[in-house]
C-alpha cells in the first residue's frame, strides 16, 4: 500500500470508542455488500438500512475517539488509513456474508447485544457517549427485531432453511463470547461509570437468544469455547480482504479530497 | 391481485372496445382529469401503462448494481453513506414502481420474471459499467438528471398512481442529483488526477445519459397513442434538448469538456448536439451493451440463490395461518 498507515494514541477512551466504531463500520460494510443481491427488494432496503444506521453510528464514534485522542485524526483516517492490526473490531461482525442465514445470524448475534449495550450505555458518565447511545438504541432495536423475525422463519420455514439456520448459528457461535469481554485497559473505564460491564449483559443476551431459536426451533451450541482477538487486531483473515476494498481510493491517492 | 378485484364488474365487457366509452375516456384525458385504478380505460392504454411502468421499476432495480459496484470503495464514510442511502432511495422507487404497475392488474412476480427473462426491458444506461468512483458523480448528475427532466412531466401523467409515484420519486431524484453534481465539483476543483477522472467518467456517459430519452421522434413507435393519452407531454426529442441546454452550462461551470466538439448553440439559445449513435442505442436495447449480460446474470443470481428464503418465509407465514386457525377453533 503507497500510504502510511496514521498512528493512533490509544488511551483507555480512544481505544474504546474506536472499538465500538470498528464493530459498526465492519458490519455496516458487510450489509452494504449485499446491496443489490438480496432474496426480495424489501430485504435489499432492510440491509442497507441497517447497514446505514450502523455506519452512522461509526462515524459518530469515530469523531468522538478523534476528540478524545486530539490529534489530527478524524473519521476518515481511522477508517482508511488503519490496517487489519489496528483494527479493534469484533470477530464476529467481519465474517463474510456467507448465505442469507449466515448474515442474519450474524446480525441477530450482533443487535441482541448492541440492543441491551446501548441501552445500558444511556447511563454512561460521558455524556457524548451516553448521546451516541441514546440514538443508537433506536436503531439496534429495530435491527434485533428485524433479525429475530428473520431467525424464526428461517428455523420454522422449510426444511432447507432450517438447515442453513441451524448451519450458521453452529458457524458462528464461538465468535459470540467476546462480545461480553472487557479487558484491563477498559476496567478502568467501566469503574468510573463511563463504560459497562459488557459481562453484566451475557444473561439477558443468552435469554433473547434462547428465547429466539426456541420460537425458532434451532438449537444453540453446547460448546463454550470462544474464539477471540479482534479486540486486540488479531483478526480472522477475511478482514485485510475487506479492508483492501474499503480503502482502495485514499490508498491510491493518498491525501486527496473527496 | 388488487386491480383484478376491482375489474370485476368490468369482466363482462373488458374486451370490447365501446367506441362510446373510448370516446368518455378521451373526453375526461382532455379535461386533465386522473385516471384510476377502477376507471374503465382502453385495453391499449393498460397495456402501455404496464410496459412502460414496470419498465421504470425494472430500470430503478437494475440501476442498483453499477452503483452498488461502489458502494464499499467510496472514498469517505461521508461519500459511503449517501451513496449507501441513494441505493436504498432506488430500492424504494422500483417498489413504489410495481405497486403502480400492479393497480393496472399485473403481478410484480410476473413484471419480474419478464425483466430476468430478457422480455422486458430497462433503461439503456444501466448497461454501462462505473469504472472510476468519478462515474458515481456523473451518474447523479447527467443520468439522475435526465431521469428527472423525463420524470417532472410524469408528475401530471393521466394516470393518477404513476402521476403520484413520479412526486414523491422526483423529490428524491433531485437530491441526489444534486449530491451528484457536488461529487463532481469536488473532483472539479481537486487535483489534476481528480480533473482528469471527472472528465474521463463525461466523455464516456454523456452520449449513453442522452440515449436515456429513447429514438428521436421520426422512429419513436409509442409516441402518438402515448401523447393522445397524455401519459407522454414532450417529445424524446424535446426533452434531449431540455436537457442538453440544461447540461452544458454546468458542464462548463465545472470546467468539463462536453464530449462533441461540433457542439454550438443556435440562436433561440438551444445547443445544438451531433447525431447521436444510434447503432450504439439499438444494440445496447438489444443485449449487447457492455454489462446486459453482467446486469441480468446479477439479478436472476439474487432471485435464484433467494428462493430458498421467500419459501422460508412463505412456508412460514402459512404454518403461523394455520396454527391461529387451529387455535381460534
Amino acid at each position: 500500500m503507497a500510504v502510511a498507515n496514521i498512528q493512533v494514541s490509544e488511551t483507555p477512551l480512544v481505544l474504546y470508542t474506536l472499538r465500538r466504531a470498528d464493530d459498526a463500520l465492519i458490519l455496516g460494510h458487510r450489509l452494504s455488500e449485499w446491496c443489490g443481491h438480496a432474496p426480495m427488494l424489501e430485504e435489499d432496503m432492510a440491509l442497507a438500512n441497517m447497514g446505514l444506521d450502523l455506519l452512522g453510528q461509526a462515524r459518530e464514534l469515530y469523531s468522538y475517539a478523534a476528540k478524545a485522542e486530539d490529534r489530527d485524526n478524524d473519521e476518515d483516517k481511522f477508517a482508511y488509513l488503519r490496517d487489519a492490526r489496528q483494527y479493534r473490531n469484533l470477530l464476529l461482525v467481519e465474517q463474510p456474508n456467507g448465505d442469507f442465514a449466515q448474515t442474519m445470524v450474524r446480525q441477530f448475534f450482533y443487535a441482541a447485544f448492541a440492543d441491551l449495550y446501548w441501552r445500558a450505555m444511556m447511563k454512561s458518565a460521558d455524556p457524548t457517549l451516553a448521546a451516541i447511545a441514546a440514538k443508537s438504541e433506536k436503531e439496534s432495536a429495530y435491527h434485533v427485531r428485524h433479525s429475530s423475525e428473520w431467525i424464526v422463519r428461517l428455523g420454522d420455514g422449510t426444511a432447507e432453511s432450517h438447515v442453513r439456520a441451524q448451519a450458521a448459528i453452529d458457524q458462528l457461535w464461538a465468535f459470540t463470547g467476546e462480545m461480553f469481554q472487557a479487558d484491563g485497559s477498559e476496567r478502568g473505564l467501566i469503574d468510573a461509570g463511563i463504560a459497562v460491564d459488557p459481562a453484566a449483559l451475557r444473561p439477558q443476551w443468552l435469554k433473547t437468544v434462547s428465547e429466539v431459536a426456541r420460537e425458532a426451533t434451532l438449537v444453540l451450541p453446547e460448546s463454550d469455547w470462544m474464539q477471540q482477538g479482534g479486540r486486540s487486531g488479531r483478526h480472522s483473515e477475511h478482514l485485510g480482504h475487506l479492508l483492501s476494498e474499503l480503502q482502495s481510493m485514499p490508498r491510491t491517492f493518498p491525501g486527496t479530497t473527496w | 391481485m388488487y386491480t383484478q378485484a376491482l375489474n370485476t364488474s368490468d369482466a363482462e365487457d373488458r374486451n370490447i372496445e365501446d367506441a362510446g366509452r373510448a370516446a368518455q375516456f378521451q373526453a375526461r384525458i382532455d379535461a386533465d382529469e386522473r385516471i384510476e385504478p377502477n376507471d374503465w380505460m382502453p385495453a391499449a392504454y393498460r397495456k402501455t401503462l404496464t410496459r412502460q411502468i414496470s419498465q421504470h421499476a425494472h430500470s430503478e432495480i437494475v440501476g442498483m448494481l453499477p452503483e452498488g459496484n461502489w458502494i464499499t470503495r467510496a472514498p469517505t464514510l461521508r461519500r459511503k453513506a449517501a451513496l449507501l442511502a441513494k441505493v436504498q432511495d432506488e430500492c424504494g422507487h422500483g417498489l413504489y414502481l410495481y405497486a403502480a404497475a400492479e393497480t393496472l392488474g399485473a403481478s410484480r412476480e410476473e413484471l419480474v420474471d419478464m425483466m430476468l427473462a430478457g422480455k422486458a426491458k430497462y433503461s439503456s444506461i444501466f448497461n454501462y459499467p462505473t469504472l472510476t468512483w468519478a462515474d458515481i458523480g456523473t451518474i447523479g448528475w447527467l443520468v439522475d438528471g435526465a431521469a428527472i427532466m423525463n420524470q417532472i412531466p410524469l408528475c401530471r401523467c393521466s394516470y393518477g398512481p404513476y402521476a403520484r409515484a413520479m412526486i414523491r420519486v422526483c423529490k428524491e431524484e433531485s437530491f441526489h442529483q444534486r449530491q451528484g453534481f457536488e461529487i463532481m465539483l469536488t473532483l472539479a476543483r481537486g487535483t489534476e488526477e481528480q480533473k482528469a477522472m471527472a472528465q474521463d467518467a463525461l466523455n464516456r456517459w454523456w452520449w449513453p445519459a442522452l440515449m436515456m430519452f429513447g429514438p428521436p421522434d421520426t422512429i419513436s413507435q409509442h409516441s402518438d397513442a402515448s401523447t393522445r393519452w397524455k401519459i407522454k407531454r414532450f417529445s424524446n426529442d424535446e426533452l434531449r434538448q431540455k436537457f442538453v441546454d440544461a447540461t452544458v452550462p454546468q458542464a462548463h461551470y465545472l470546467g468539463l469538456i462536453i464530449p462533441d466538439p461540433g457542439m454550438k448553440q443556435d440562436e433561440a439559445g438551444h445547443w445544438v448536439y451531433s447525431e447521436i449513435d444510434w447503432t450504439e442505442f439499438n444494440q445496447v436495447l438489444a443485449g449487447n451493451g457492455p454489462c446486459n449480460r453482467d446486469r441480468i446474470a446479477a439479478r436472476r443470481k439474487a432471485h435464484d440463490e433467494g428462493a430458498w428464503v421467500r419459501e422460508a418465509a412463505a412456508a412460514y407465514a402459512e404454518k403461523r395461518r394455520q396454527r391461529s386457525a387451529a387455535q381460534a377453533a
